[in-house]
């Protein structure tokens, strides 16, 4: 018994001895490498081959959960198409994505927002060497529960709601009732979309103001909340809600392919540096006229091809 | 001689089989704990000691706007936000499941615990998302319709939580309860108390060390719960003026912004110093744990 005792004592000690070195070590080592596993995802993408043709390797893509159907079911198409293609779509958020985009640990970072406003300050040689491939628009309409009594507001109204000058919806016209703002979090991107160019200032959060994170718990809360405002891309519109119009216009398809609808923004798919061969081919296919009319549409997203205005990263809009 | 040598051969390969892969199995623990402590604590101290955030003002100031152009990273609502909700569940949630177990082990042991046991057990197994969406659903608009506000807040947070650590705390008390020694119980019957005279002065003070474990790992699960309370609690980072207004707790903060940050920005930085807050919380929940544990050993 007391041979065992011993016995088991030694073992522990030398073991976590053994460990505590072993552990500072390890620990080291994952710091800086966080997601290792993707690592050895992005290292074994694309290797070329001699025809042009038949393309091969993996693609990791990566970020903004808007964006992701959209990727998801394009890929299954291409893959379809190319045998020797094994695409991967993860999610995670589009700061995520910029994030392993520029770690160079996926092959793709999806993004809802330019990548220059997600990487400021220290990181933004990293946002200079990412190439933009803007693949799809989201249009954004601010929307209010049903009894609001209002139509539509102009950005002033818009601005004052949010900033909580504006308390109540006789206020600007509507009935006698409290608003209740159901915003996004302060990192969202279709949040940054909305104060960009629907309010054209940056907003505070307020005291009372509730943050849901999905735009299926905001349209839910926005349905369910009396004096609720808020705000939704255009495919989550239905009659549960009410589409608030904007300085006049309403938040149609056409009126943001014209350029009348001020509020949208594009859907990017970054690359570090120029993508390869096989990262090229897919980012292509999804630009084609195929896939632009066909699943972009179905997804709710408005096609970046039909597109009659740009933006650039100021914000800048310029006739096509 | 030579057949006990063999035996005894077999006997220590059997020994060091066993010694190696214990041993293998407890040092590949210890290397992930160890590691996951290391990494959250050196991206969580990275707010104070490369973002230049003092330590007072991430604790006790109360403006959180990282994205603002002077932003500040006050996060006294989110952790004053955990605090409340934790403590409200378990005031909530306590008295419900000490009086669950003591049905289950001393008024009805029999069909009481049958029927008991598989339905609280049965709680512990239902997803998070499902507790939030039913909060959502069910707890928001009756709070809204009853009290002043929409529904949103601590109060819909807490009632949540208390369903979900109904479950751990009855668990443990019952367990509690039916280690009691018999005797103590027969004593006091014989003495001519009552059933209540015994539950209320002879089991309860003497269990209560383990029922209040009970709370503790209770309280523990509520602190760390991210998504129910997420969806319900609406989210605002301000310390809320009534139980019925829009607030954060750090868990819901850190699931809401996370993977819209960039790893390294000092917003991302600030999630991680709360992250760290939540895991020396636990720390600490498991400390308090051991306290009891070792109180009712005496």
């Amino acid at each position: 018994m007391q041979f065992r005792k011993s016995w088991i004592m030694t073992l522990a000690l030398t073991s976590v001895l053994a460990l505590s070195a072993c552990g500072s070590n390890n620990g080291g080592n994952n710091a800086p490498a966080n997601a290792g596993g993707n690592n050895a995802a992005a290292t074994n993408a694309p290797t070329e081959t001699s025809s042009g043709s038949d393309l091969s390797g993996s693609i990791l893509a990566s970020g903004s959960t808007a964006l992701q159907p959209l990727v998801e079911q394009v890929a299954e198409k291409f893959m379809d198409k190319n045998a020797g293609v094994d695409i991967q779509v993860q999610g995670g958020g589009s700061g995520t994505g910029l994030t392993q985009v520029a770690e160079k640990q996926v092959d793709i970072g999806n993004s809802d927002v330019f990548a220059e406003e997600k990487l400021k300050g220290d990181d933004a040689e990293k946002a200079a060497a990412l190439v933009d491939h803007q693949v799809a628009v989201v249009a954004i309409a601010a929307v209010a529960h049903k009894d609001a009594g209002v139509d539509g507001l102009t950005k002033q109204q818009l601005v004052d709601i949010f900033s909580g000058k504006v308390t109540n919806w006789k206020e600007v016209g509507g009935a006698d009732q409290k608003i209740q703002i159901i915003n996004r979090p302060g990192s969202s991107g279709t949040r940054a979309t909305f104060e960009n160019f629907a309010l054209g200032t940056k907003t505070e959060d307020l005291q009372g103001s509730i943050q849901e994170d999905s735009s299926g718990t905001v349209k839910k809360m926005i349905g369910e909340t009396p004096g609720a405002i808020g705000y939704l891309a255009l495919s989550y519109l239905d009659d549960s809600v009410k589409t608030l119009s904007y300085d006049g216009v309403e938040p149609s398809v056409d009126n943001v392919i014209s350029g009348k609808y001020p509020v949208w923004a594009y859907q990017h798919m970054y690359t570090n540096g120029e993508p390869n061969e096989t990262v090229k081919a897919f980012l292509d296919y999804i630009m084609t006229e195929e896939v632009q009319t066909a699943d972009v549409v179905e997804l709710g997203y408005i096609p970046a091809l039909n597109m009659q205005v740009a933006r650039d990263v100021e914000g800048n809009v310029t006739k096509k | 001689m030579k057949s006990k040598k063999s035996r005894l051969e077999k006997h220590h390969i059997e020994d060091l089989v066993g010694r190696s892969y214990m041993a293998f199995c407890v040092l590949l623990l210890i290397v992930i704990i160890i590691s996951m402590v290391y990494f959250v604590a050196s991206k969580g101290l990275s707010t104070f000691i490369t973002g230049g955030v003092s330590v007072g003002e991430f604790f006790f100031g109360t403006k959180w706007a990282p994205e603002a152009d002077t932003p500040s990273f006050g996060a006294f609502p989110f952790i004053s936000g955990s605090f409340l909700v934790t403590l409200l569940a378990a005031l909530i949630a306590s008295p419900l499941s000490i009086c669950a177990a003591l049905f289950m082990t001393e008024i009805v042991p029999g069909w009481g615990k049958k029927l008991l046991q598989p339905v609280i057990e049965l709680l512990a197994g239902i997803p998070s998302v499902v507790y939030g969406f039913i909060g959502l659903s069910v707890i928001v608009p009756f709070l809204r319709d009853t009290f002043p506000g929409q529904g949103i807040g601590v109060a819909a947070g807490a009632l949540v939580l208390s369903v979900m650590i109904l479950p751990t705390i009855t668990s443990v008390a019952a367990d509690a309860l039916a280690a009691l020694p018999q005797n103590l119980k027969e004593s006091s019957f014989a003495l001519g108390a009552t059933r209540w005279q015994t539950i209320s002065r002879v089991i309860l003070p003497t269990t209560m060390p383990s029922i209040m474990t009970g709370v503790v790992l209770g309280m523990a699960r509520a602190f760390g719960e991210a998504l129910a309370v997420q969806m319900v609690i609406g989210n605002a980072p301000f310390v809320p003026k009534s139980l019925f207004e829009s607030a954060s707790t750090l868990t819901s903060v850190i699931t809401l912004s996370m993977g819209n940050t960039t790893m390294g920005s000092s917003y991302n930085n600030a999630l991680w110093s709360m992250a760290l807050v939540l895991m020396l919380m636990t720390f600490a929940f498991v400390g308090l744990v051991r306290l009891l544990e070792r109180r009712n050993k005496i």
